[in-house]
């Protein structure tokens, strides 16, 4: 188990260095001069010159990387070109906003897709399950700013011609000062992902939970006389647990770098909106500084995902 | 009062490509304490039988009735049903590890049957769980509860099944195919365990196979089943000893065990019949060689005097028992060269799994062996002996760790790049499962003729001329050149990869356990197939299998594997008379082969009843 954690560990660490190098230089090699950005359109060629050297633009190209990788490797991003702000700290305040939305989505779209997945799969070919199927089909082929969309037309915008505001448009409370607003703020970002996500996971429980309720042990469980309650949720959901967790590993892994559709439509300010501006100004210590968070996160959950497969096959310890 | 009276069954499902008729106007008696066989090939519907009667096949539609204790099974609700499941009926079914979850350990599995149906605490349910696994021959029970399936070996996970339909010590246990997955040493165990086990515990068996020498062995009563009709019924003896009715004397003709090593098998020729449009008349008349016109109308029920029924429109004719000779082909083995020759062969795999470090496991332990031109030498062994390992470094699919292989004269660790596609063409396998070996989405002409055309000895039409001549040559129909393999079944699967591994015309055949997926009518033509093309072509061939009557009938020599070495090495008639090793002894007595079946002089004929609900 310890060799197996030091291993993944030193493999995940060689993922980040890896990104790191990519990003480096693709940005190395991408056009438009930083210093230009830091200094204004009309510096002169001498100020120019004066912030290359402050941001040690002139020196050589491996030099620079090093700097940076150790630099990073101290939670030291650098600095924004535009706001002269540390890039660590910008993330970091961001990645509340990030963070409570991507959660909160999670557990509607589970609450959502899994139920829905697991009454077509109980009835397969049923009218149940053919509601299910058109669930899926709309919620895979709507896309997320249209549905944000509506549901601000819907719930915000009607309303309040109406004269009362059911929702607030956008906009995010911190959940230590005022949990119930929190939740009232990010209620139609949680609703507007979740659907979308919903439907993947609604498909997957489907696919998953029908074929292990053809397995012999499912069989088996019925002989023994137990509930058709317990067949499917003791027996038939506890094997399909594990592509479940595979699934969520991935999405939330991808999801915390950066919700940017979401963020734009409903005026959240987190790591995908930061990276949206970011790249608009050219910001590159900052576009570097989000790769490099979500590379984090991969890893990170990756390895979560890996440990939580131990914990629910046996035939995996 | 008999504990299960089923009558007149019928079991429809309702599916995509129309109804299938699972089971037509079954009726039989099970007799407390006895153990009742329903035998039949697969689609025979003694499956669906079994889990219908059981509610766990919602879908069907049942008629008739099934009184179990009085009660009759079919009328009652699911939840009535359920009840009795576990509780009064216990199942056990054939393969242990698919059977048992693999996520919970077996102390759960067998606990959750007791909490089910009765109130008693987490450690009580616990203590009778290890007390019945000990019973079962788990040995220090109470420690390995908390094991999960896979960390028990086959024979021993059955246990735990069986462990487990017992629990409750209802008084019916269904069993279906419960030795089928597992070794012929471990068959045997485990056969004598469920016996012993139900004589104890007073249960009734009813038990489901293909395996005619295991009922012989063990049943009380029979009935053989035949595209959901219940061909004949009746005492094993009478059944397996002067069956009645010509499928059931075919079945028994067909295992290669019972004929001589130089006679070829008594086929039956053609294959069962889909269950979605059945022949009006007789179920078996297409494949019966006692067929007549009237054998187009429906059958009646004949009773006999020594308690057997056959749904036949004839008494018992004496059969033509008379074998086909094959002649004498026992290959003069003195003073050839051999063809293969093996020498302190030894393989070794590193297995390297996710947590645990990577481990060595040595599979093949030295061994010496010699493949004389023109014999066919048998392997024969449990799963994990090393027979198949061996098969595959003789064929040149993988390395040998240590030792040496030399075919015809070439150590095949010398051989390299360009010379290995000329051996390759001197080497062929016939593999296990042609549902697997054969690639769904090329047809089988493109299957067949894919070895010429690999190594540039025929293109165009004479490539064509060719893949129909072997197509003719295994008994397929030629014109069929241009269908996918899902439109064949299994046995003419077979005959595919045969024909595909005869195209090069290989200096050896390598057959790796060719029929141990098919059925036994299915299965003796192909055995027969294989000794014509060997007498024809004068076949060198390596014939792998784990059924010892099926090596004896089709092998010169054997070769008994065990943990990875040979233990026993001798012609195939002086192995089965007079065994030296304890270890084959054990194979020999534990493999049960049925009786040869005799036509009695007179039979005396009770009744003949018109079959209820036949048109």
């Amino acid at each position: 188990m310890i060799s197996f954690l030091i291993k993944r560990l030193t493999f995940g660490l060689f993922v980040l260095l890896s990104l790191s190098l990519f990003v480096f230089f693709l940005f190395f090699v991408a056009p438009g001069d930083p210093a230009r950005v830091v200094a204004g359109d009309k510096a002169p060629e001498a100020q120019l010159q004066q912030v290359r050297e402050n941001l040690g633009l002139d020196r050589p190209m491996p030099e620079q990387y090093l700097r940076f990788v150790t630099r990073a490797a101290q939670g030291d991003l650098g600095f924004s070109y535009r706001n002269r702000q540390p890039v660590t700290d910008l993330i970091v305040r961001r990645i509340p906003v990030t963070v409570s939305l991507v959660f909160g989505g999670v557990l509607f779209w589970l609450a959502l897709g899994v139920p829905i997945g697991i009454i077509s799969a109980r009835n397969p070919g049923t009218w149940k399950d053919r509601l299910g199927q058109v669930f899926i089909l709309l919620g895979l082929s709507f896309p997320t700013f249209v549905l944000g969309m509506l549901a601000l037309y819907t719930l915000y915008f009607l309303p309040r011609t109406a004269g009362f505001t059911l929702f607030p448009p956008g906009g995010y409370a911190p959940f230590l000062e005022n949990p119930a607003k929190w939740a009232w703020h990010l209620a139609l970002p949680w609703t507007t992902l979740a659907l979308v996500v919903a439907a993947i996971y609604a498909r997957l429980t489907r696919g998953q939970l029908l074929q292990v309720l053809g397995e012999d042990y499912i069989r088996t469980a019925r002989a023994k006389g137990l509930t058709e309650r317990r067949v499917v949720y003791r027996h038939g959901m506890r094997a399909t647990l594990t592509p479940l967790v595979t699934q969520l590993g991935a999405d939330i892994a991808v999801l915390l770098g950066g919700v940017i559709v979401i963020e734009q439509v409903f005026g959240l300010q987190g790591v995908g909106a930061l990276a949206v501006q970011a790249v608009q100004n050219q910001d590159r210590p900052i576009i570097i500084g989000v790769v490099m968070l979500g590379g984090l996160f991969i890893v990170t959950t990756n390895l979560i995902v890996d440990l939580l497969y131990a914990a629910l096959d046996p035939r995996v310890r | 009062m008999p504990l299960i009276e089923a009558r007149n069954i019928s079991i429809r499902i309702p599916t995509e490509d129309g109804v299938v008729h699972a089971a037509r106007n079954l009726s039989f008696t099970v007799e407390a304490g006895s153990l009742f066989g329903i035998a039949g090939e697969s689609g025979s519907g003694k499956s669906v039988l079994i889990q219908a009667i059981m509610g766990l096949l919602p879908q069907a539609e049942i008629e008739g009735e099934c009184l179990f204790q009085g009660q009759d099974l079919l009328a009652m609700s699911q939840d009535e049903l359920r009840a009795l499941r576990g509780r009064q009926i216990g199942m056990v079914f054939q393969d242990p590890l698919s059977s048992l979850h693999p996520y919970y350990s077996i102390g759960r599995q067998i606990t959750e049957v007791i909490h089910t149906h009765e109130d008693v605490s987490k450690a009580e349910a616990r203590r009778r769980a290890a007390e019945m696994l000990e019973k079962v021959g788990i040995v220090n029970a109470a420690a390995r509860l908390d094991d999960f399936p896979h960390q028990f070996s086959g024979g021993m996970r059955q246990r735990v099944m069986i462990a487990m339909a017992l629990i409750l010590e209802p008084p019916l246990i269904f069993a279906d195919e419960p030795t089928t997955a597992l070794d012929v040493t471990v068959q045997a165990q485990i056969m004598e365990l469920l016996k012993r086990m139900c004589d104890e515990l007073g249960v009734t068996i009813v038990m489901i196979t293909h395996d005619l020498g295991l009922l012989s062995s063990v049943a009380d009563r029979v009935m053989i089943l035949y595209a959901g009709h219940r061909l004949e019924l009746g005492p094993a003896g009478a059944v397996f000893g002067t069956p009645a009715h010509p499928y059931t004397q075919g079945l028994l003709l067909s295992s290669p065990g019972i004929s001589g090593p130089d006679e070829a098998l008594m086929s039956i020729p053609g294959r069962p019949p889909s269950l979605l449009a059945t022949p009006r008349g007789c179920i078996f008349a297409p494949r019966c060689p006692q067929a007549q016109d009237i054998c187009r109308t429906p059958p009646p029920v004949r009773e006999y005097a020594d308690g057997s029924a056959a749904l036949c429109h004839f008494e018992p004719v004496p059969h033509d028992m008379e074998a086909l000779s094959h002649g004498d082909r026992m290959a003069d083995a003195t003073g050839a060269a051999p063809l293969v020759s093996i020498r302190g062969l030894t393989k070794t795999y590193r297995i390297a799994s996710g947590f645990a470090r990577t481990r060595e496991l040595q599979v093949i332990k030295g061994i010496d062996l010699d493949v004389i031109r023109g014999e066919t030498l048998g392997l024969v062994g449990e799963s994990g002996c090393g027979k198949s390992t061996l098969a595959r470094i003789v064929a040149g699919l993988e390395p040998a760790t240590g030792g040496e292989v030399n075919f015809d004269g070439t150590r095949l660790s010398d051989v390299s790049g360009q010379d290995w596609r000329e051996l390759r063409k001197r080497v062929q396998i016939v593999f296990q499962d042609p549902y697997g070996s054969l690639n769904p989405r090329r047809r089988v002409g493109a299957i067949i003729g894919a070895p010429l055309k690999i190594h540039g000895l025929a293109q165009g039409a004479a490539l064509k001329d060719e893949v129909r001549r072997l197509m003719g040559l295994v008994g397929l129909n030629p014109e069929h050149y241009n269908r996918f393999p899902n439109e064949f079944s299994g046995g003419q699967r077979q005959r595919i990869g045969i024909a595909r591994a005869l195209a090069l015309k290989p200096d050896l055949m390598i057959f790796d356990e060719p029929v141990s997926a098919l059925d036994v009518s299915i299965q003796a033509q192909i055995l027969n197939l294989i000794r014509e093309l060997q007498d024809e072509l004068n076949l060198t061939s390596l014939f792998i299998s784990h059924d010892l009557t099926v090596v004896r009938h089709m092998c010169d020599r054997i070769a008994v594997m065990n943990g990875g070495q040979i233990i026993e090495l001798e012609e195939a008639g002086k192995i089965f008379a007079a065994p030296r090793e304890e270890y084959t002894r054990t194979l020999l007595a534990a493999s049960h082969v049925p009786p040869r079946p005799a036509t009695p002089e007179h039979r005396e004929l009770i009744a003949t009843l018109p079959q209820q609900g036949a048109v």
